[in-house]
């Protein structure tokens, strides 16, 4: 009945759609596109802001882990990036989100400095494959570093609702107490499961970056758990190289949340890349397809510039690309491709 | 008619003058920014608004000032929505905002030719073949003789009349310009190679249809009648409005147009040369601006199609005097002279030339580097 009503609606704002009008009236009331309000603001440490957000009724909720794309406009150009709720999934009608304001971060600090209650955010929903399984493992370690800490906290807490009897360890990173976020709450939480450690203070239960001497203090039992990592390059890195060097690299389950540098030889850069539907054609330069489709002068939809997101997949009509990040190519034609990870290995159209 | 002499320019004067606009445009995107989607965002609200309240009084159609109100409500949103929003987004006006709502991609407008078709013909064909014979299909349209260039024959008797008819039927026009059946006729197009482009139509065609001529009448309940002639009124005052504003854009008189040979290998300066000679604005206030979709300022407009219309009559005065430096001329008027200006050349050009007494063909005026120059 309500798809019926709805699909009438249409037919009657044709082309505009329904929420075209309606977000004339309040930009919340929205029925096909994702919105979320801010619904409060929390700053508890210098550089992060802590948002609840109330999403519009398409909202699907999302599973530990997950991430979702945030729009805001700033100076006129919506800008997207990826955060991930930093709340239990269990919560219904609401969600967190603890976003750290990056000295780059065009997005962070504007949130830092404008989030006001009333707010109005574009929204997606939840993606991405880093999740507990449902059969919950008898022991779990996560560990986060810096704002990597919202997946795994969305994890702690979630075990928490649950009220999960098996054995969990929240080992996370900062450079001292006070870059902690949500610090009070955590403990209150989980005091006996957390194990802090300050990269440049003392008085954490650890101190330094990642080693096997942190690892088997905090989680002896690592080798029969699972562990859950999320922070910047270098934690991933460390921990990556110490579980490959234990033998235990298939027992761990990463989230990278800050880019790593892509670097691509433009000196073997050939062929020409078409932009077939803005009849443009420019020599191939090596640098990824949405760097080259910017320097050709177009805008595509973007979001995290990182592969992850997926706002920039587009189909790839003739020629060969290779995944930046791990080498693979697609040479079958109209292939979906994410132009921020695809650098074109010769000749190259794309739908765009 | 006369052969305007136009200024001779050199290769570096060509350059400098594609420099300084280069300049000019980089100037404007490096200064858009919230101003601009506020603008933007301020017109859909006008429109939206004045569409809702329109399609609300013509439930009270019965009383005739509400149908009059309604009416013509419905008929500035309509307006609006294909002038100052629909064709200034799909030129990608707005795409550096990102906003999926306002971006050329994904936006269509509230009339029958589907966006995809009209982007190809429009932003790519018009747009960069620009009043270059045998390019530019909006030359006349593949319907009209617009130009002493295009050869006379007995079809070109009924020239007012098709005229008349296309402004009556615009939105019709438009959908069916994308057909290019001209080029059908030619055999340069195989039948088999339009389907995708009549799909579009088709689904485009019947959902407005249905809209305007169906659903609204009937939700009105006994009013259907006077709503569906309301709908039917608003769409040809929009027809009547774009059709007249669009051909003061490229037909008045003074307006150039130019031959494949003399225009290939143009330089960038070249094209902005092109552009300028071949296109005219219309003076007015600026409500007048914005009704028309800023193409009172066709002549900004052809040189940098992609920036916000609102900066045009910003640009404006700089964009003349950098015509004056030049020695070019900047084709601008008041709109019953435009329009005067383009039914007059509609009635002159159903005859064949030698009617006014003169040579049928192409008058060659040398101009330039050897450029054989028409004005009309």
């Amino acid at each position: 009945m309500l798809t019926t009503g709805l699909r009438f609606l249409e037919a009657l704002a044709t082309p505009h759609g329904v929420d075209r009008y309606l977000e004339l009236i309040h930009p919340m009331l929205t029925v096909r596109e994702l919105r979320g309000e801010v619904t409060s603001v929390h700053r508890t440490t210098r550089d992060t802001v802590t948002l609840t957000i109330r999403p519009t009724r398409r909202w699907q909720g999302f599973t530990a882990g997950q991430f979702v794309r945030v729009s805001v406009d700033i100076d006129g150009v919506r800008r997207t990036r990826c955060y991930s709720p930093a709340t239990s999934q269990h919560r219904d009608g609401h969600f967190e989100l603890t976003v750290k304001a990056h000295e780059s971060g065009l997005v962070s600090r504007w949130l830092h400095a404008n989030a006001r209650p009333g707010l109005v955010l574009g929204l997606s929903q939840a993606e991405g494959e880093f999740t507990l399984p449902a059969d919950r493992p008898d022991k779990i370690l996560l560990i986060s570093g810096g704002s990597g800490i919202t997946p795994v906290l969305s994890m702690l807490r979630t075990l928490s609702d649950e009220d999960y009897q098996g054995t969990v360890t929240f080992l996370h990173y900062a450079y001292t107490e006070a870059d902690v976020p949500c610090l009070e709450q955590l403990r209150d939480l989980a005091a006996d499961k957390l194990v802090l450690a300050y990269t440049d203070a003392a008085g954490g239960d650890l101190e330094g970056f990642f080693d096997e001497t942190h690892l088997r203090k905090a989680a002896p039992w690592f080798a029969e758990a699972q562990t859950y990592l999320c922070g910047p390059p270098g934690l991933m890195k460390g921990v990556r190289d110490v579980f490959a060097d234990l033998g235990v690299s298939d027992r761990l389950h990463t989230e990278d949340f800050a880019p790593t540098p892509i670097t691509v030889d433009a000196a073997d850069a050939t062929g020409d890349v078409t932009f077939a539907r803005s009849h443009r054609t420019a020599p191939n330069s090596g640098a990824t397809l949405l760097e080259q489709a910017e320097a050709a002068g177009l805008k595509p939809e973007h979001g995290c510039r990182m592969g992850i997101c997926f706002s920039c997949t587009r189909v790839k009509t003739e020629g060969c690309v290779r995944d930046v990040r791990n080498g693979a190519l697609s040479t079958d034609p109209d292939d979906e491709i994410q132009l921020c990870v695809s650098v074109p290995v010769g000749d190259v159209a794309i739908d765009l | 008619m006369t052969v305007t002499k136009l200024p001779k320019l050199s290769k570096a004067q060509f350059d400098s003058l594609g420099r300084e606009l280069d300049d000019l445009r980089q100037r404007v995107i490096d200064d858009l920014g919230e101003a601009d989607r506020k603008y933007i965002y301020d017109v859909v609200k006008v429109q939206r608004t004045l569409e809702v309240m329109g399609r609300g009084l013509l439930f009270a159609g019965f009383f005739p000032p509400a149908w009059v109100l309604g009416v013509t409500a419905l008929s500035v949103s309509k307006i609006l929505d294909n002038m100052e929003i629909g064709h200034n987004v799909m030129h990608g006006q707005y795409d550096w905002m990102r906003d999926p709502a306002l971006n050329s991609k994904m936006f269509d407008w509230d009339t029958v030719a589907p966006a995809e078709n009209w982007k190809h013909s429009h932003n790519y064909i018009h747009h960069t073949y620009t009043n270059i014979l045998g390019k530019d299909r909006d030359i006349g349209y593949g319907i009209l003789r617009m130009d002493e260039g295009q050869k006379w024959n007995p079809y070109y008797l009924g020239n007012p009349v098709y005229a008349f008819l296309l402004m009556a039927f615009f939105q019709w026009g438009v959908m069916l310009h994308d057909m290019e059946t001209e080029r059908l006729i030619s055999g340069e197009k195989k039948w088999s190679e339009t389907k995708a482009v009549r799909q579009r139509m088709w689904q485009k065609g019947v959902k407005q249809t249905l809209k305007d001529y169906v659903l609204f009448p009937a939700l009105t309940g006994p009013m259907f009648l006077t709503t569906l002639a309301g709908n039917a009124t608003a769409n040809l005052v929009r027809n009547v409005w774009a059709f007249s504003i669009i051909f003061c854009g490229h037909f008045p008189s003074g307006v150039q147009t130019f031959t494949e040979e003399e225009t290939a290998n143009e330089s960038r300066g070249e094209w902005y040369y092109r552009q300028m000679l071949g296109s005219a604005n219309i003076t007015g206030g600026p409500l007048f601006h914005i009704m028309s979709g800023n193409l009172s300022h066709q002549i900004e407009h052809h040189l940098f199609p992609d920036i916000p219309a609102r900066r045009y009559p910003q640009i404006a005065p700089e964009v003349r005097a950098i015509c004056e430096k030049y020695g070019l001329p900047y084709n601008t008027g008041g709109f019953s002279k435009q329009l005067a200006s383009v039914f007059t050349k509609i009635v002159r050009l159903a005859l064949p030339d030698s009617f006014w007494g003169r040579p049928s063909g192409p008058p060659a005026g040398t101009v330039g580097k050897g450029r054989a120059m028409r004005a009309a």
